[in-house]
């Protein structure tokens, strides 16, 4: 059985307002993270995975399945957009069960779920309350609780951090990582980079509605060819380190990390760069305590690549 | 052609019913409980229960003379066919099923039913029946009212026209009348809410339809709900000048060939619904 979420060449046209281009991916089951400014096109793929919008040309398929079979489809796949509205009056106890008998669930089982799922996301207390009255967060936590109820095998998420304070960010990233090593899907739409970057076993950076890079965080890194990368080396003599590497060719800048300890390095050339790194170090004249790639995150790929600070927004 | 019967069998055959059946009653539970007792719907027991207070009003200030059943069974056929069938239904069906689909468009609620394992089909049809319910609930027990407090008001004399004479008919008929009504209203104001974002402009022109519909031509006549309605009134009002224009018949249509014909446009209208859902998109921010 197909186990693959497969976006085939698809493209959204608004009229003639582009919501996506030409997006062909495959994602195996984890976690992946589609990240992009604002207008970059992913919640119209998010939309368009759901069936919520069509796509103008190309298909779409996730487990073998289309939205044409809605009933195996949305068995299969849960959605927490990011409309922040709900049926009027409705609590959230309501807008969780509701949703189940929707599925054709007897009472019970029902129960059963929305106790869970209310539980997991730590609404227990609230359920009774109208949503109407629940803080941002909470209206964001609610929409997550009826999403996963039905224990999908796909978990579609669009800026499922928004609203959140610390605590519950936190929380909620560790169900994330935890239904992703549970072997299921969960694509996620986010701002707030540094996070999902670290939960993430892959990104998808889109801009102006096309993909334009796609991979796990290193990959995709290594597609940034000519993009110099920087690597902080922490050793006792930073000052000497950086004169030796600014002698190179491929180094295009060194900076002294502000505690005095280590040196940023930009280079062009890593493998250069790890060579004659391997030589200071044989020579022992600089002890070297540590090495790390300090713009292999997600942020210094979606500066390289689409321009914008990627920051929290 | 037998080999595609075969398939069309098989494929028929492969069908979740019972599923099917359980999701729709799912989705008419849902819906009915958010539109019966829903404040929104306010104005729409208003426009249902006024002509009742109207008659009640009626009962308590005139005193009851024999004579004057027959010109009540007149003011009530005119309260029928001039309000409930013209104004009263006609818009109380406007709200009701206009806000089934657009009404969840604009309150930007719409999507959590379409991410549920529902073909769209099932809940297009379960938001119709919950529409129904709600249309019928109302209408249905504000004519049974009307009626039974004109004839209440003559006492013995009006439980003989109505247990002896041809009451009972005509409460049967209105009663009828006035489901057929909020079908057919409601099949269209629903397809029309589909189709534009402000769907009353459209029911103004489809009033108008309505209104010239007995001087158009008779295939044109028979794309209207007034007037297979009007075939199936109990009681024919003479009427002068524009207002005779409601009560024409243009040529006789037997009662269950009317009924059948409100039925049958209200199934087309339902079915173009459907293949309309099956393509709707959601875009709230063009709403």
């Amino acid at each position: 059985m197909n186990d693959r979420i497969i976006f085939d060449d698809v493209s959204k046209f608004y009229g003639e307002v582009l919501g996506v281009n030409r997006v062909s991916l495959s994602l195996p089951p984890g976690i992946t993270s589609l990240v992009g400014p604002n207008g970059s096109g992913k919640t119209t793929l998010m939309n368009l995975l759901t069936g919520l919008v069509q796509p103008t040309r190309g298909s779409i398929s996730v487990l073998g399945m289309t939205t044409m079979d809605a009933t195996e489809f949305f068995r299969a796949v849960g959605y927490c957009t990011q409309f922040d509205s709900f049926p009027k009056g409705v609590t959230g106890w309501d807008f969780v069960f509701d949703g189940l008998t929707l599925h054709g669930i007897g009472y019970e089982e029902a129960t059963q779920l929305t106790k869970e799922s209310l539980e997991r996301v730590n609404l227990g207390e609230a359920a009774m309350r109208k949503v109407a009255g629940y803080s941002k967060g909470m209206r964001q936590k609610i929409r997550l609780a009826q999403a996963i109820a039905h224990r999908p095998r796909v978990l579609v998420l669009d800026e499922p951090l928004n609203g959140l304070d610390p605590m519950a960010r936190a929380e909620s990233l560790a169900l994330f990582e935890e239904l992703g090593r549970q072997g299921m899907h969960v694509l996620i739409s986010s701002h707030i980079l540094e996070e999902v970057d670290r939960i993430s076993d892959r990104i998808v950076l889109m801009t102006g509605g096309y993909v334009v890079a796609e991979g796990n965080i290193h990959e995709v890194r290594q597609e940034v060819h000519e993009k110099p990368m920087q690597v902080l080396v922490r050793c006792d003599k930073p000052e000497m380190l950086a004169s030796k590497m600014f002698a190179m060719n491929h180094c295009v800048e060194a900076k002294l990390h502000k505690d005095g300890g280590g040196v940023f390095v930009r280079t062009r050339d890593l493998d250069e760069f790890y060579r004659l790194l391997n030589e200071i170090a044989a020579e022992g004249e600089v002890k070297i305590d540590v090495v790390a790639p300090a713009d292999d995150d997600a942020n210094a790929i979606y500066q390289y690549l689409i321009g914008s600070d990627g920051g929290l927004s | 052609m037998r080999e595609r019967l075969e398939e069309a069998k098989k494929w028929a055959a492969r069908q979740p019913y019972r599923l099917w059946w359980v999701q729709l009653r799912a989705v008419v539970r849902l819906e009915a409980k958010r539109n019966v007792l829903a404040w929104r719907s306010l104005w729409i027991y208003f426009l249902g229960f006024i002509p009742v207070v109207i008659i009640g009003l009626h009962t308590i200030v005139d005193p009851a003379k024999a004579s004057g059943m027959g010109e009540d069974t007149m003011v009530l056929a005119g309260i029928f066919q001039l309000y409930y069938i013209r104004l009263g239904i006609f818009f109380g069906c406007l709200g009701i099923f206009s806000r089934l689909i657009r009404g969840e468009m604009v309150e930007r609620s719409l999507h959590y039913y379409l991410l549920a394992p529902v073909r769209r089909e099932i809940l297009l049809l379960g938001k119709f029946i919950a529409g129904c319910i709600t249309a019928l609930m109302i209408f249905e027990s504000a004519v049974f009212l009307s009626f039974t407090l004109i004839y209440a008001h003559y006492g013995a004399a009006g439980q003989a026209f109505v247990m002896d004479g041809p009451g009972l008919g005509q409460l049967e008929a209105y009663m009828g009348i006035t489901a057929l009504a909020c079908l057919g209203y409601g099949s269209i104001f629903m397809l029309l809410s589909m189709l534009f974002k402000n769907p009353t402009p459209a029911a103004m022109i489809f009033m108008g339809w309505e209104f010239i519909n007995p001087i158009l031509p008779s295939l044109l006549q028979k794309i209207s709900i007034a007037s297979y309605l009007r075939h199936l009134m109990p009681v024919s009002m003479p009427m002068h000048g524009v207002l005779a224009l409601l009560t024409v018949v243009t040529e006789p249509v037997r009662p269950w060939a009317a009924t059948m014909g409100v039925l049958v446009l209200t199934a087309v209208v339902v079915g173009i619904s459907c293949y309309r859902m099956r393509k709707l998109e959601i875009r709230y921010t063009t709403e």
